[in-house]
């Protein structure tokens, strides 16, 4: 589904992804996994369209994103939940929920209606601001806002970021019941447990290489990915 | 969908307040005597037309969070626009008396034939080129200007209103500007009173002003309005939904500046004449007073504010600048002329020091009336 082909990516002056290339299969939670700095971030954002690459293409579906503006390709299905949430303070729940539909034209009631389901506590809470809600709800929001661009992509950076344990899992189960419902996730942590207990696939990120690829199960019972992930 | 009813009976409310108002001012006018409860009137128009230029001011520094201080600019070029095009032919000779008569040969209420008719479209269609003419200027500054943040941004939107009144002034443009002097003769809100009729020219002000504001409002209320609040809370979050940041950064500011236009051709109705000298920064502090003050992000706020500044610094504080001397040959102390403005400092330091969010915060009026929701629901699950 998406095709990232030997991607660089300058950041700053420095070369902050150096060459690297692999799959998101459609239908399939996968996630990049790496310590910090490593490039992960940079990696989503320019997928995002949010930063411009140096050299290398991006595919989508059938499609070559690599030069498109960020809401040309959010219209084209990838949406991606900023790291460190990012809700829109002072707004209420529904209107960030709204914003993330902002490219929609047609009828949101039914979207609002799913998103409510996976997240109950956001219906309670619609008229409230977003600023006013603890970190998991926000998280959810986060997550929630993204899903009502109605993607076929939806890519996370560190959702579990500055969140107690029980939220975590919480937010990884959400994780699974939304790609159930057909929603490619494209994933980066640090809680490496988690994520790869939770992926079909999955790539280790070491300064702006990708050194080691797998299935999550795989990685989990990796020598080199214990001992430097999973301690 | 409970709420979209509830809001579609605040803005009948508001729809019902404004005709009050409105029906009010014509009541007013003709009861009340213009000529002995001048400054009333003064305080009514000139407020009328503040709470426009705010109103269009908090769209882009209270809504899009763009800190802009170009107001004055494109009120003057509002303002001209308004005046060169709608001075009667045959007044043309002697306001551009210096420059041997006007480069622009007709007028527009004339071309729609004079007469009650004429006016009120010409005035109607030169308000809209005066906006028209401000929002192209605006797309064209905002080009390299939009590119920059906060501060940078406040700098050079003032530094391009400073060039837009140098240019203004400028005498080898004297037969379209009048150089440095004052464009005159055209029409004002008092044209508008009916002679030996009815008295329309605080209600035409009131008007005008409000249409304008409405449509403010309903874009602020519009998926745009969303767009624009986003931007402001969170730009990469704005971008990483699908805001086209720098298109919708451009359109917050050409709207912002068509109204300030708009506003710029009131001005000039008001005021009766129009020079470049009037539009200093001293005019956009002024305004970013009142958006300030009332608020920022609150667009009744800055309706309120509007008045309360206007009728302060020109009106309740005049005795201040009148020299009382007792009976016994006493002279009060301090009561001499420009007392005012420093009585109307303080209130300001007073009012920016325990109205921290200005009078209105980011509420609007109607949601004052607005019930709160009961949020003991919401409240025990979040305990559990």
């Amino acid at each position: 589904m998406l095709r990232i082909d030997d991607l660089r990516v300058n950041y700053g002056g420095i070369e902050a992804v150096k060459g690297i290339t692999f799959e998101v299969p459609e239908g399939k939670i996968v996630t990049l996994i790496g310590a910090n700095g490593a490039g992960k971030s940079t990696t989503l954002r320019t997928i995002a369209g949010l930063v411009k690459p140096a050299s290398g293409r991006i595919h989508f579906q059938a499609d070559d994103i690599t030069a498109l503006s960020p809401d040309r390709i959010v219209s084209k299905g990838i949406t991606l939940v900023p790291e460190g949430r990012h809700v829109f303070p002072d707004l209420t729940v529904v209107e960030n929920l709204k914003i993330g539909a902002y490219l929609r034209k047609d009828d949101l009631s039914h979207d609002l209606e799913w998103v409510y389901s996976l997240f109950p506590r956001l219906k309670e809470r619609s008229w409230q601001a977003a600023g006013t809600l603890s970190g998991g709800e926000q998280q959810m929001l986060a997550v929630g806002r993204a899903l009502m661009s109605r993607p076929k992509l939806m890519m996370m950076d560190e959702p579990s970021l500055g969140l107690a344990p029980l939220v975590v899992k919480d937010i990884f189960s959400i994780i699974r019941r939304i790609n159930e419902q057909g929603v490619t996730i494209l994933l980066i942590e640090q809680n490496a447990n988690m994520a790869l207990h939770t992926a079909d696939l999955a790539y280790v990120l070491e300064t702006g290489r990708i050194t080691i690829q797998g299935t999550g199960k795989e990685l989990l019972s990796n020598e080199a990915v214990k001992k430097a992930y999973l301690g | 969908m409970l709420k979209e009813t509830k809001s579609k009976k605040g803005a009948f409310i508001a729809l019902a307040c404004v005709a009050v108002l409105l029906a009010l001012t014509v009541v007013l006018e003709n009861v009340l005597d213009p000529t002995r409860n001048i400054m009333l009137f003064t305080v009514l128009k000139k407020g009328a037309v503040y709470a426009l230029v705010a109103s269009s001011m908090n769209l882009l520094n209270g809504f899009t969070g763009l800190f802009s201080l170009g107001q004055a600019g494109f009120m003057l070029l509002g303002a001209y626009a308004y005046a060169m095009f709608t001075i009667p032919s045959a007044a043309r000779d002697s306001v551009y008396y210096l420059y041997g008569g006007s480069a622009i040969r007709f007028s527009l209420p004339e071309l729609f034939g004079g007469g009650a008719f004429g006016l009120i479209l010409g005035v109607l269609l030169a308000l809209i080129l005066a906006g028209i003419v401000a929002a192209a200027v605006a797309w064209l500054i905002g080009l390299p200007v939009l590119r920059l943040k906060s501060d940078y941004l406040a700098i050079a939107t003032l530094g391009f209103a400073e060039i837009i009144r140098a240019v203004f002034q400028w005498d080898k443009l004297g037969p379209v500007t009048n150089g440095a002097n004052a464009l005159k003769s055209y029409p004002t809100f008092s044209s508008f009173n009916i002679p030996g009729g009815l008295r329309l020219s605080t209600f035409v002000a009131f008007l005008l002003a409000a249409v304008c504001i409405a449509v403010i409002l309903l874009l602020i209320n519009s998926s745009y309005g969303r767009a624009f609040k986003a931007i402001r809370e969170d730009e990469v979050a704005a971008e990483a939904m699908g805001i086209n940041l720098a298109r919708h950064k451009r359109l917050s500011f050409c709207i912002s500046s068509f109204f300030a236009g708009v506003g710029g051709g009131l001005f000039a109705m008001f005021a009766n004449q129009v020079q470049a000298k009037t539009f200093t920064t001293a005019l956009t502090y002024e305004i970013l007073l009142i958006v300030v003050i009332g608020g920022i992000g609150s667009i009744s706020g800055s309706c309120i504010a509007s008045f309360l500044y206007v009728a302060c610094s020109e009106w309740w504080l005049r005795f201040l600048d009148t020299e009382v001397t007792l009976g016994n040959g006493f002279k009060l102390p301090f009561l001499r002329n420009g007392f005012r403005m420093v009585v109307f400092s303080v209130i300001i330091m007073v009012v920016v020091l325990f109205f921290r969010r200005g009078i209105m915060g980011d509420k609007e009026l109607t949601d004052l009336f607005r019930k709160r929701k009961p949020k003991t629901a919401a409240g025990k699950e979040g305990a559990k």
